[in-house]
């Protein structure tokens, strides 16, 4: 059984959802984004996200743009990404890791030696933004081999009969894009989550994410009761942001802000009862 | 006698290299496609369908007509350029008069029939791109002309080196964005305007100015802009009595080239150059030519030639032009140039300030930037060919928006 598959089983046994936080890789810089990512599942992250940063990340909002600008200003590079992955690895066998970003720096890869060199510095799964299943024929094959799953996002604009062929595509689990918009702008309501859930149930046996849009403790025990996990990102990199010094260098305060907020979502998405819906 | 057909299309149309793209948006089986997040997957597969019907319906097409006729100013002059033929002593210089439709350039070709087709698919609310402003310019006149609200994404930069064609956006109603991300310029803004249409998807219609993107707009610009390339073909005719020997068109995304080669794509004899913006030298550094120093790559929606690093990270194009200062290029145009069907060239930064010069003393009219380039390239070859050739360069745009920029390099203060 797959990483990613192996946690969601166990943490459908504990009875809750997923809290699947989000860094950019070398944002502010390597050692920053390592160390963070190495304190992630003793913070509480179930998965994690690692995107990968791209020029033009253009279905990104202005926090996430900034992060991407800030990693690949600190020298982040797809090999490097990777390495930084097999550094984690070296600590952790059980958390799964899942690569997000933009295709053109997988395609200048290469895409068989790509898959092959996540595969084996531990990456479990892919979500490539821009490349809808109509193009993915380009990758599919060689991650397969791998054994590494391409995460398919969904959207409120996806239609019943879409979702059947997007999903016919996917693997590991579903990551369902809230809100129509670019991340960390908006915020879906209960109501719409509630409402786009049994769509998402009927199309797939698969574990559905909720993210875009999710901001603070409360809206991510939402999400991952609702669904089986919520993904945060953008808060994290304001959070992240805010830490930096004048220059945009880490400081003191950056890892332990960043972990603080982390514990504060997991708490609140392994509490019994989620706590009062502040969204609907 | 028949041609045999076979999957509904005769030999004949299998062989000419005008059917493109395929069903995915494949140009050549590789450029071009649908590169974009799943929100917007529906909205683009929405798109190619209405487009589809719009172009099986007549009275699309009437309607179009009628705009191009008596909105537009069309169909543009084919001008012989007696004095610059004289001056060059070589091939014969057509110009294909798109500088005189109105708002200034060929944009208004597209603008027209995408602004038509986001009215029968009911959308109200417009976003576009823009580099030099005359896409912005050509959008925000008829959002006026239609009473549509209208949002330009333009860069910060770009916004800086344009202010006559903001301003005029501003007049028409337009609300101009200056986006500051990365250079500032078109390449950002179109970041921009795709965040925007995710972001507002139920109302907004992208109107794209170049044929680039995600299918269908690569080719759905094309066939807007094809009228350019058809009068060119009639209107030879009736001067020359046959074909063109050699047409040459400005490339920065490439619409108003693949308007003017589309219809002469099937031509073999015809020589369809595309000149893109060389900026300070091809291998300065500082360059837009993104098919003589770029490779093939994704970026906003579409497989193309792209100026990127070797870890695939997009960089920044220069030209003095801020109409052609774009990274990539449409994805037919790539195509073309890998089965040789067209040629790429350069003109540097100050050959198109040259030739922007010679154009305007020996012909009286101020071609744009953009336009120059291409000028620059057809009076390099001109002298080197018969004088029996006939060459038409595409002259898409007028060069008022330019004379700040030309003023400050030839070091006059305005």
């Amino acid at each position: 059984m797959s990483r990613i598959a192996a946690r969601f089983k166990s943490l459908a046994a504990e009875g809750r959802g997923a809290l699947i936080p989000y860094l950019e890789a070398y944002d502010p810089d390597l050692e920053t984004s390592l160390a963070l990512l190495k304190a992630m599942p003793a913070a509480g992250a179930d998965l994690i996200e690692v995107g990968m940063p791209f020029s033009d990340p253009s279905a990104d909002g202005p926090v996430i743009q900034a992060a991407a600008r800030r990693g690949l200003k600190a020298g982040a590079t797809l090999p490097g990404v990777l390495a930084m992955v097999a550094e984690f690895r070296k600590e952790n066998a059980e958390t799964p890791v899942i690569l997000m970003g933009y295709l053109n720096p997988i395609e200048a890869y290469g895409y068989d030696r790509f898959c092959t060199d996540a595969a084996k510095a531990g990456v479990d799964g892919l979500i490539i933004v821009d490349l809808p299943p109509e193009e993915a024929d380009v990758i599919e094959k060689p991650a397969e081999e791998a054994g590494l799953d391409i995460i398919r996002l969904v959207a409120p604009t996806t239609s019943d009969e879409r979702l059947r062929y997007v999903l016919s595509h996917a693997s590991g689990f579903v990551y369902y894009v809230s809100i129509t918009g670019i991340t960390g702008t908006r915020t879906a309501s209960k109501h719409d989550l509630k409402e786009a859930l049994p769509r998402l149930r009927a199309a797939t046996d698969l574990p559905v994410a909720i993210g875009f849009g999710i901001r603070s403790p409360e809206q991510a025990a939402t999400a991952a009761s609702i669904a089986d996990g919520a993904v945060v990102a953008s808060v994290l990199l304001a959070t992240l942001a805010e830490t930096l010094d004048a220059d945009g260098k880490a400081t003191a305060e950056t890892l332990p802000r960043v972990l603080e907020q982390i514990r504060d979502l997991a708490a609140a998405v392994r509490a019994d009862v989620p706590a009062a819906d502040q969204t609907a | 006698m028949a041609d045999p057909v076979e999957h509904g299309i005769t030999a004949n149309q299998a062989n000419s290299l005008r059917h493109g793209p395929d069903e995915r948006g494949h140009f050549g089986g590789w450029y071009g496609g649908r590169f974009v997040a799943e929100t917007l997957m529906p909205l683009v597969l929405e798109l190619e369908q209405a487009y589809n019907a719009a172009k099986a319906d007549p009275s699309f097409q009437k309607e179009l007509d009628f705009y191009l006729r008596d909105y537009v100013g069309r169909p543009s002059p084919l001008w012989f350029a007696r004095r610059m033929t004289e001056e060059l002593g070589g091939a014969k210089i057509y110009m294909k008069r798109e500088e005189l439709n109105h708002t200034g350039s060929h944009k208004l070709n597209n603008v027209m029939g995408q602004i038509l087709l986001a009215r029968r698919m009911g959308r109200t609310r417009i976003v576009a791109e823009t580099g030099a402003g005359q896409h912005g310019v050509a959008t925000a006149t008829v959002c006026a002309l239609f009473g549509m609200k209208c949002v330009i994404y333009m860069g910060a930069t770009d916004v800086e080196r344009q202010s006559p064609n903001v301003f005029r956006m501003r007049l028409l109603g337009a609300e101009v964005v200056p986006v500051t991300a990365g250079a500032g310029t078109l390449k950002d803004a179109m970041n921009e305007a795709m965040r925007d249409w995710v972001a507002n998807v139920a109302d907004t219609y992208f109107l794209v100015g170049t044929v680039a993107g995600p299918h269908p707009y690569p080719a759905m610009v094309r066939d807007f802009q094809s009228v350019i390339g058809e009068e060119t073909k009639e209107q030879m005719q009736a001067a020359e009595g046959r074909l063109p020997d050699v047409v040459v068109a400005a490339i920065g995304g490439g619409s108003n080239a693949m308007g003017i080669f589309h219809p002469f794509l099937d031509d073999s004899s015809v020589r369809l150059i595309g000149v893109e913006a060389a900026g300070c030298g091809l291998d300065s550094g500082k360059t837009a030519a993104s098919i003589e120093r770029g490779r093939p790559g994704v970026l906003h929606g579409n497989r193309t030639y792209l100026l990127q690093n070797a870890d695939g990270q997009i960089d920044e194009a220069h030209s003095i032009s801020a109409g052609l200062d774009y990274p990539g290029v449409g994805p037919e145009h790539s195509w073309l140039s890998d089965i040789g069907r067209a040629e790429y060239v350069g003109a540097t930064d100050t050959e198109a300030l040259d030739a922007f010069q010679l154009c305007t003393r020996t012909e009286g009219i101020i071609p744009a930037l953009e336009s120059a380039h291409a000028i620059a390239y057809a009076a390099k070859i001109a002298p080197t060919l018969p004088k029996d050739t006939l060459l038409v360069v595409n002259i898409s745009g007028r060069g008022d928006k330019d004379i700040f920029t030309v003023a400050e390099h030839l070091g006059v203060k305005l």
